[in-house]
């Protein structure tokens, strides 16, 4: 640790203003302020000092993401060996689940990481480390056989518009990691929906090689659900990948098609929790999109005419990506709501919101992108009335 | 008071660049978003738009002598509904096809905010000639920023231009795929964003104070 400090101590005056590396100063910036806490302080007024930056908040949701994408490797392997009818192992599945999901991280970093850098150095500023987030948030929102390079457009895409152009990290008014999969799922919707693309039939990188079994069928419990017809009302019964039915305990589970990192509750469940006790997202948030989910499959399910309406309450929870567009989407501190009553009316639409696109449109099996992404938009709206009317009441009380 | 004085030069080349009326004005927007999604309509609607801004602009500029004020607004749309209904039969005996694609829009010409600015603002006030060149400029400016649009929402929307197929299908068959984001309206705002971003950036006097 000292020499590394040592070391950056050293190289330091290269990269000021006049020096022969000048213009990299914004990077040499970043890596160090990402290495060690800064140690500048402010010197007037009255400050708390806490050693929680934005850097440390981002490094504790990456820890909390960690379980989930692990699971995640573990699962698209798992998929695999089921599709081709062979079983090599543990340690196998998740080797080759690791080499089918690391390309994508490693994609989405460079392009992320290499705007962010570009933009910051044009405009002369510090680094931001927003990026920090989305960069791995985002190859777990998208479908294990995504094209790399259309994963490079979308996201290049996603930080320009969705981002930069708004003022950069803490600016911007949608989730990018959200915007990254929303264009992707406009621009290439072959290559984000139906039944080809959840499950990697190919090998990676010359393992895991062989032939597709008969029974195989890629479809997702909710494109499943959302295609089924009304004559199968009370008989629906959602199947894994070689037909076989499966129940709640293998959606909590998660070893079902899927987006990689979505798949398992219980995975998403452990981040939550380390989210929730070190304080880095609002449980108020979390707890009410479930309720806001809930409380919409309830009605649904007294209507019950279609059968995804009759898709009983924790089904519609555990499937999908609600879970984590719960835990990790709809709790983004930048795109959410910050008053501490919006957060339950903002978590209680986009959890109702997610279960009405479900049901109603059959065109998106799956909500939980849009409700959060429309929701960002009326976050601002919900804060603003919130201490409207936070100031009227006590104007009131004030003028009694 | 020669054809092309300096005033007349400003008049009608100010509308291509400095004074455009879709990055600049922000007027006529929404068929820009309409039309634009290949190349040939935009096209078309771009030189449809030219004539009917041009010849609205001298016929409200000879008569605006003998408008009477309060009732201006509708001689001024009769002018040019008489322009767009002529528009729309030429385009139906001589392009039907692309008049079926452009549907309501060329009717829709009516309601475009660029002829009805530039009849107030412009014809009203000056004599045929320059009238004939604003319109014709800001005709020009409006149909630039559609055949830009509409060529990269065809040829990366469609990968064709002008309906004619322009990436190889070598490239198809290493995985590249149409993008079909370029296709749906928002994109075509996008870009004109981009446009705008580009636009003010090399002309540092329009940019706004912050």
């Amino acid at each position: 640790m000292k020499a590394l400090r040592n070391y950056l101590d050293k190289i330091k005056p290269a990269f000021e203003e006049g020096g022969k590396l000048a213009m990299f100063q914004s990077v040499f910036e970043g890596v160090e302020t990402f290495l060690f806490v800064p140690n500048t302080t402010s010197k007037t007024g009255v400050h708390i000092h806490d050693s929680i930056d934005s850097k440390r908040t981002m490094t504790m949701v990456i820890i909390a993401l960690v379980p989930a994408l692990l699971f995640g490797m573990h699962n698209v392997g798992y998929q695999h060996y089921l599709a081709i009818g062979t079983d090599p192992g543990f340690l196998m599945t998740f080797i080759f689940g690791f080499l089918a999901v690391l390309p994508k991280l490693i994609v989405s970093y460079a392009v992320g990481l290499g705007i962010e850098f570009a933009v910051a150095q044009v405009k002369k500023e510090e680094i931001q480390e927003g990026f920090l987030v989305s960069g791995i948030l985002i190859p777990m929102i998208i479908p294990v056989d995504t094209p790399l390079w259309m994963i490079a457009i979308a996201t290049a895409f996603a930080v320009i518009f969705a981002k930069e152009v708004f003022g950069g990290t803490g600016y911007n008014v949608f989730n990018v990691a959200l915007v990254t999969r929303a264009f992707l799922f406009f621009a290439y919707p072959a290559a984000m929906s139906g039944d080809q693309v959840w499950v990697r039939t190919s090998d990676t990188f010359g393992i895991g090689a062989g032939t597709v079994v008969d029974s195989f069928s890629g479809a997702t419990p909710l494109g499943q659900i959302s295609v089924a017809g009304k004559e199968m009302i009370g008989n629906f019964q959602t199947v894994d990948i070689l037909q076989q039915p499966i129940g709640l305990w293998d959606m909590f589970i998660g070893l079902i098609p899927g987006s990689i990192g979505e798949t398992s509750v219980l995975a998403i469940l452990l981040g939550a929790a380390f989210l929730i006790l070190t304080r880095v997202a609002s449980w108020k948030i979390i707890v009410s999109v479930f309720v806001g989910g809930a409380a919409m499959t309830a009605i649904f399910n007294l209507i019950g005419t279609t059968v995804a309406m009759t898709v009983s309450l924790l089904e519609q929870l555990f499937l999908g990506g609600f879970a984590f567009g719960a835990v990790f989407m709809a709790t983004d501190p930048v795109t959410g709501a910050r008053t501490e009553t919006g957060k339950y009316i903002y978590g209680l639409l986009i959890g109702a919101l997610a279960i009405i696109i479900r049901v109603l449109n059959p065109g998106y099996p799956e909500g939980m992108m849009l409700a959060i992404l429309l929701m960002n938009v009326f976050a601002p709206l919900i804060d603003y009335y919130v201490v409207e009317s936070n100031i009227n009441r006590r104007l009131k009380r004030a003028m009694k | 008071m020669g054809l092309l004085s300096n005033k007349n030069k400003e008049v009608l080349v100010g509308p291509l660049s400095i004074n455009n009326p879709i990055v600049v004005q922000m007027l006529g927007i929404c068929s820009a978003l309409a039309v634009t999604s290949k190349l040939e309509p935009s096209v078309v609607m771009g030189i449809s738009v030219i004539a009917v801004v041009a010849f609205a602009n001298v016929i409200v500029s000879l008569i605006r002598n003998t408008i009477p004020n309060r009732i201006r607004i509708i001689v001024q749309l009769v002018v040019v509904a008489a322009l767009v209904t002529i528009v729309s039969e030429v385009l139906r005996a001589f392009a039907y096809d692309v008049s079926k694609q452009l549907s309501v829009f060329i009717g829709l010409i009516i309601t475009n905010c660029i002829l009805m600015g530039r009849l107030e603002a412009f014809a009203l006030g000056n004599g045929p000639w320059e009238s004939f060149l604003d319109g014709i400029g800001n005709g020009v400016g409006y149909a630039l920023i559609l055949v830009i649009v509409g060529f990269c929402r065809e040829l990366f929307g469609s990968g064709t231009l002008l309906g004619y197929q322009v990436i190889p299908d070598a490239v198809y068959e290493m995985g590249y795929v149409n993008n079909g984001l370029m296709i749906l309206p928002p994109m075509a705002l996008i870009i004109i964003a981009v446009v705008i971003w580009i636009h003010r950036s090399k002309n540092q006097e329009l940019q706004e104070e912050n």
